[in-house]
């Protein structure tokens, strides 16, 4: 029998606003094993009655010593990610276990070019991707497709707007697109996966991470392009969307 | 002895003694898979089961529209931390499926389109513990919850539950699916909160 995993305390260490609504949280966790980009943590929450919560939440970055880096949306009829987004303060605990999922992971000695699909907080696991490519040196083509209500909503705004060879992001608005875009505010299409992913006979490997419904509609579209449904992997972020 | 986080207070949700530990209840009903969702004509869908004697029983459409259906009503709890109570189905007993099948195996691995696979001991999956199912809720099983149709075994984290299910081969020797390669449980039982592996 392998070890149970872990939980294991951690201090918020850091805070950074995202996004009108979102918020990345840096946690220092005491003996923290490293991680593949991809990869998820479970986090507890304990209220002073012994009452607890858990959800999952992805690893923002690739492995960094005992720094684990997580960006929270805020439900505002939600239980944890209020708590998340709002209530806790630099010094403030939580618990942590991890890291969970060996599937929806991007490893750094891979050479097939990469497309990845966001919808909303599904960027989430995708830059530690992007990141872990950066970090790696590693010369394999990105493209990102990262699909937000609108402009107050994009995470990691600053980083994705500096230039990184071989990385080409393409942003769609399903809201308000602001003045200047290519294309007008609308839900993702076949068009914008034909022309800002990558044929698929280049066979990529396609991560597509977001909200259940928009992951089910870009999965099927790349199927539909042509991509071998082996080489689709999905993360779907939970609860609502499917009925 | 867990950590408090300060100004945590939760939700106090209706205490319910149906809810394993960890889990929270959902209304919705939400949607977990590792890909796209595969697309299964009817006329060409079939179910096998194969035995460690290498016999296969084998059902069209039509031959598992035709066994006894039930419509068992059961609480599923994904490992992913949220449980629906109440839901009701309709399909057809794994006890009716394995009426003529013998076999001696002890372990089952179940295979869906889509080449998702996961284990489990036989005896999980039968004396009324197990369906293929292929209504939910009065409706057609859609394809993103598994349809044509899928495996329900409620007692298990859902994972085990496949979608899209297409047969299972018994094995003299356990032999982990998908999840269960991939650092999850190898049994996944929700009450003793069996996630990931060594839980
Ligand atoms: C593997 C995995 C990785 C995840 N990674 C992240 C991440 O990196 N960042 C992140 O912000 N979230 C992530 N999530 C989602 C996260 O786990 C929680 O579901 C989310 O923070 C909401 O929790 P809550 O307690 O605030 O809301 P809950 O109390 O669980 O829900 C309250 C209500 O809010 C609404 N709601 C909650 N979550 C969503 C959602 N995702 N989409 C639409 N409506 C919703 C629903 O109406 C729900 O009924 C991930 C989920 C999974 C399964």
């Amino acid at each position: 029998m392998p070890p149970r995993l872990a939980w294991r305390a951690a201090e918020l260490v850091e805070i950074a606003g995202e996004s009108a609504t979102a918020r990345t949280l840096c946690f220092r966790v005491p003996g923290w094993p490293g991680h593949l980009p991809g990869q998820h943590v479970d986090v507890r929450l304990t209220a002073d009655d012994g009452y607890t919560a858990q959800r999952s939440y992805s690893l923002a970055g690739p492995a960094d010593g005992d720094l684990v880096e997580l960006t929270v949306e805020n439900f505002p009829d939600g239980e944890v990610s209020p708590y998340l987004t709002e209530v806790i303060e630099v010094g403030d605990q939580v618990e942590v276990r991890g890291p969970v999922g060996g599937w929806f992971v991007w490893r750094p000695e891979s050479k097939a070019p990469v497309l990845l699909v966001a919808g909303g907080s599904g960027i989430v696991p995708l830059m530690a991707m992007i990141r872990a490519r950066r970090q790696a040196g590693s010369r394999v083509p990105f493209r990102l497709i990262y699909s937000l209500r609108d402009q107050d909503r994009r995470f990691y705004a600053e980083e994705l707007r500096r230039p990184d060879p071989g990385l080409d992001v393409t942003y769609l608005y399903t809201r308000s697109a602001p003045a200047g875009a290519s294309r007008p505010p609308g839900r993702l299409l076949l068009d914008d996966l034909a022309e800002g992913g990558w044929p698929a006979n280049f066979e990529p490997d396609c991560y597509v991470c977001g909200p259940t419904g928009f992951v089910e509609a870009a999965a099927d579209l790349l199927v539909a392009l042509g991509h071998a449904p082996e080489r689709i992997r999905t993360e779907r972020f939970g609860p609502t969307g499917g009925s | 002895m867990s950590i408090i986080s300060r100004g945590f207070h939760g939700r106090r949700r209706p205490d319910s003694d149906r809810l394993p530990p960890g889990q929270y209840l959902v209304d919705d009903f939400p949607v977990l898979s590792a890909g796209p969702t595969p697309q299964v004509p009817l006329d060409r869908w079939e179910f096998a089961i194969d035995t460690e004697a290498e016999q296969t029983h084998r059902w069209s459409w039509e031959e598992f529209q035709a066994l006894p259906m039930e419509t068992p009503t059961a609480d599923i709890h994904c490992v992913t931390k949220w449980s629906k109570l109440d839901t009701t189905w309709e399909g057809v007993s794994l006890d009716v499926l394995f009426e003529d099948v013998e076999t001696a195996a002890e372990y089952a691995l179940i295979h869906s389109y889509g080449g998702y696979t996961t284990n489990l001991p036989l005896e999980d999956l039968l004396d009324g513990k197990a369906w293929l199912v292929h209504r939910f809720d009065g409706e057609d099983l859609e394809p993103r919850h598994g349809g044509p149709a899928r495996l329900i075994v409620p007692h298990l984290y859902f994972w085990k539950s496949a979608k899209w299910v297409r047969g299972i081969r018994l094995l003299n020797e356990d032999w982990p699916g998908f999840w269960e390669t991939a650092g999850y449980h190898n049994y996944g039982d929700p009450w003793r909160e069996q996630r990931y592996e060594g839980d």
